[in-house]
């Protein structure tokens, strides 16, 4: 049960392009010792939740500084339930003001890390929340 | 040689001496840490002395402004003269939303105009593109066709003030719009001046603001390089652009290496593409730098830079025209140092980086509102922003000396280094075969993820200070004021949009689009065409969808 490792998908949803903290966290993923696979930039929701159900993740973390993550989280988290896949935890970061967290905390998003975060800190969250799934 | 034999002798002789004294005080006054360095990570000296500059030679290296190599500026009289352009980068909402914020930035003082566009504008959608959805307006102004364009024009001087545009992948058709713009408004193309970002390389290395491959998109960059050259004289074709490399994590050596590189890269495409001489236009090639928050890295890259350029320019391509080797420069404090704790921090890291654009000698200056780090400005924030400028300009005294920093040890020793390592990055990438080359192997792109990483690793670990994230953060969890996007904002500009295209001739439209394809195809400058399609009201996406179509589009391989 133990030895698989977590499948983690970081993800950059809409047309933004700042990916600077999304590949950093990858690799931060990367060297504790997820399995990590990154989307690159300017994914739509519907590429993204299928991409997660095919790859069998646990765990999407999506990246938005653009703005636009108050209709891309929820469509995420929306198209996955669709397709069955509510097994899978979202969280997302970026340039989330912080009247934004309750829409996106009602909408499914689990955990929300804003600039400032330790990279040590996201990686123990997941690892105390997430279970990987066989 | 900088100093004659005598001063190099008494200068090691007082070296031993200080460094004698330096470890007698090292019991009760050691440094307080074992390695002192820039934010980039270049390890510096506490002490520079005459030994650093020793193989310095004032004529061919330092000399006087308005000289070759131009380490200490372009123009002989400095800010004497002339300030920098005050440049503050606007842009939300509809065109009527950003036009209003223009004019309060033109009465306050502002100088020229820089536009932000939304991100659908940008990536070369239209506002009801699916791919759209919620973006619309929110990162900048949204514009679909040349009638948003008119709006936002609207109470310009064009004949007088001068404008940037970021814009990359649709800078084509944007750049279009402002000269049927200012044809409609009865200003000649001679007369317009401005900018268009158009600086492809950097997307694929660093923004990620991209459409189609490299090599289309440099032809069509080359295409507006010689429209520029034959119709628009008073144009920059090109903002050349480190800024958002630096954003994305580079040392500030790796953005002066890349940025410049990616210039040589243009050059030598409008050169064999075009076959015009190089005098024709390289004058109108611009640059675009971040001042980040280590105060003497940040002026001796932008010194450095300009000393490399003249150096590349008449050495490499054999320019004539003294214009030719100027390397003219916007600047813009960096996003990446604000914080969004303790956020009127900000503020003051402002303050300090717009020092350093304009000891760098800058012509030009954006400075950050200290809220940008948490939504679009505020009108207030805004304004603390551009008096920043007016502050350094008109009462620090800073403006009144050229290249005040000149002749010290220190900053001569270290624009030197970063000369020679960005030397040696472009040296590189040449032996790889260009930029696009470099490009395709990921080079670029990996430098850079692996600074951006050892960097956040040295903040989390505290060997970096971010006062109030890693340092100094109890207390101050004041809040300010976030700017909220009106949400209204993407139906108004659908509708506009659906109005435009009901009110338009939809086969004229056909027409210029299929003979925009076919410029695309035999190699004919698009830019004639552009203009004609906008003109009958075209759209943005309409526009790049040619070009999607013709030249296919570019896949982020996602390297981290």
């Amino acid at each position: 049960m133990t030895d698989r490792k977590i499948r983690i998908m970081v993800a950059k949803p809409g047309l933004d392009g700042h990916d600077r903290g999304a590949r950093v966290l990858a690799r931060a993923f990367r060297d504790a010792g997820f399995e990590v696979i990154y989307t690159g930039c300017h994914q739509s929701p519907e590429q993204i939740a299928a991409a997660a159900i095919q790859e069998d993740i646990d765990v999407v973390g999506l990246s938005c500084l653009s703005g636009a993550h108050r209709y891309l989280f929820p469509r995420i988290v929306e198209l996955l339930k669709e397709q069955g896949a509510d097994d899978i935890t979202v969280i997302g970061g970026g340039i989330i003001p912080e009247q934004d967290f309750p829409l996106l905390y009602e909408a499914g998003i689990k955990a929300i890390f804003t600039p400032g975060a330790k990279l040590d800190a996201i990686v123990d969250w997941i690892r105390t929340n997430i279970v990987p799934r066989n | 040689m900088y100093f004659t034999k005598a001063t190099l002798d008494q200068s090691a002789e007082l070296t031993r001496k200080w460094e004698d004294e330096v470890r007698r005080s090292a019991g009760t006054a050691a440094e307080q840490k074992a390695r002192w360095s820039t934010v980039s990570d270049l390890e510096i000296k506490p002490l520079y002395t005459p030994e650093d500059i020793a193989q310095t030679d004032f004529a061919r290296d330092i000399g006087v402004p308005g000289e070759f190599p131009f380490l200490r500026g372009n123009q002989a009289t400095g800010y004497r003269g002339r300030f920098w352009t005050f440049r503050m980068f606007a842009g939300m909402g509809s065109a009527k939303d950003t036009n209003t914020r223009w004019h309060m930035l033109l009465k306050g003082g502002q100088t020229g105009l820089s536009t932000a566009f939304d991100f659908p504008t940008l990536m070369g959608y239209d506002s009801d593109s699916p791919k759209a959805r919620g973006e619309c307006g929110r990162c900048g102004v949204a514009i679909d066709t040349l009638e948003d364009f008119l709006t936002l024009m609207e109470g310009i001087p064009m004949d007088q003030v001068t404008t940037s545009m970021t814009i990359n992948p649709p800078a084509t058709a944007l750049w279009a719009m402002y000269c049927a713009a200012a044809e409609h408004k009865g200003v000649p193309l001679t007369g317009i001046g401005g900018t268009i970002q158009n600086d492809m390389l950097k997307e694929f290395i660093a923004q990620k603001t991209f459409m189609c491959p490299p090599e289309p998109s440099i032809r069509l960059i080359s295409d507006t390089v010689e429209f520029g050259a034959k119709h628009v004289p008073k144009w920059n074709t090109i903002s050349i652009s480190g800024y958002h490399i630096r954003e994305a994590g580079a040392t500030a050596v790796q953005e002066l290496a890349f940025t410049l590189r990616d210039g040589i890269e243009y050059v030598e495409d409008v050169i064999r593409r075009k076959g015009l001489a190089v005098d024709e236009f390289a004058p109108r090639l611009s640059f675009f730098f971040n001042a980040h928050i280590d105060f003497f890295e940040e002026i001796c890259k932008m010194r450095a830079a300009r000393r490399i350029w003249a150096k590349v320019m008449r050495n490499r391509f054999r320019a004539q025209d003294p214009r030719s080797w100027w390397l003219r420069f916007h600047t813009q404090t960096a996003g990446c140092s604000l914080t969004a704790q303790q956020p009127y921090n900000n503020v003051v890291r402002t303050a300090i980086e717009a020092l350093a654009a304009v000891l760098g000698g800058t012509q030009s200056l954006h400075t950050n509102s200290l809220d940008e780090v948490l939504s679009l400005p505020s009108d207030h924030a805004v304004e603390i922003a551009l008096r920043t400028q007016q502050i350094i300009a008109e009462e620090t005294g800073v403006a009144g000396t050229i290249d005040p920093l000149a002749g010290s040890y220190f900053v001569e020793s270290l624009t030197n280094e970063m000369e020679s390592k960005a030397s040696e990055y472009i040296e590189k990438i040449d032996a790889m075969g260009g930029m696009i080359a470099a490009i395709d192997k990921g080079f670029p792109q990996m430098e850079i993820a692996d600074s951006a990483y050892r960097f956040q690793k040295a903040i989390d670990a505290g060997e970096k200070v971010m006062i109030g994230v890693n340092k100094y953060a109890a207390g101050g969890s004041y809040g300010i004021p976030v700017v909220e996007l009106d949400e209204q904002v993407e139906a108004g500009q659908i509708e506009r949009l659906r109005s435009a295209k009901r009110k338009r001739d939809s086969r004229a439209v056909r027409r210029d689009l299929d003979d925009l394809k076919a410029a695309c195809k035999t190699g004919q400058n698009v830019m004639p065409f552009c203009i004609a399609a906008v003109k009958d009201m075209a759209t943005v996406q309409e526009i790049c969808d040619v070009y999607r179509e013709v030249f296919g589009e570019y896949r982020d391989p996602g390297l981290y």
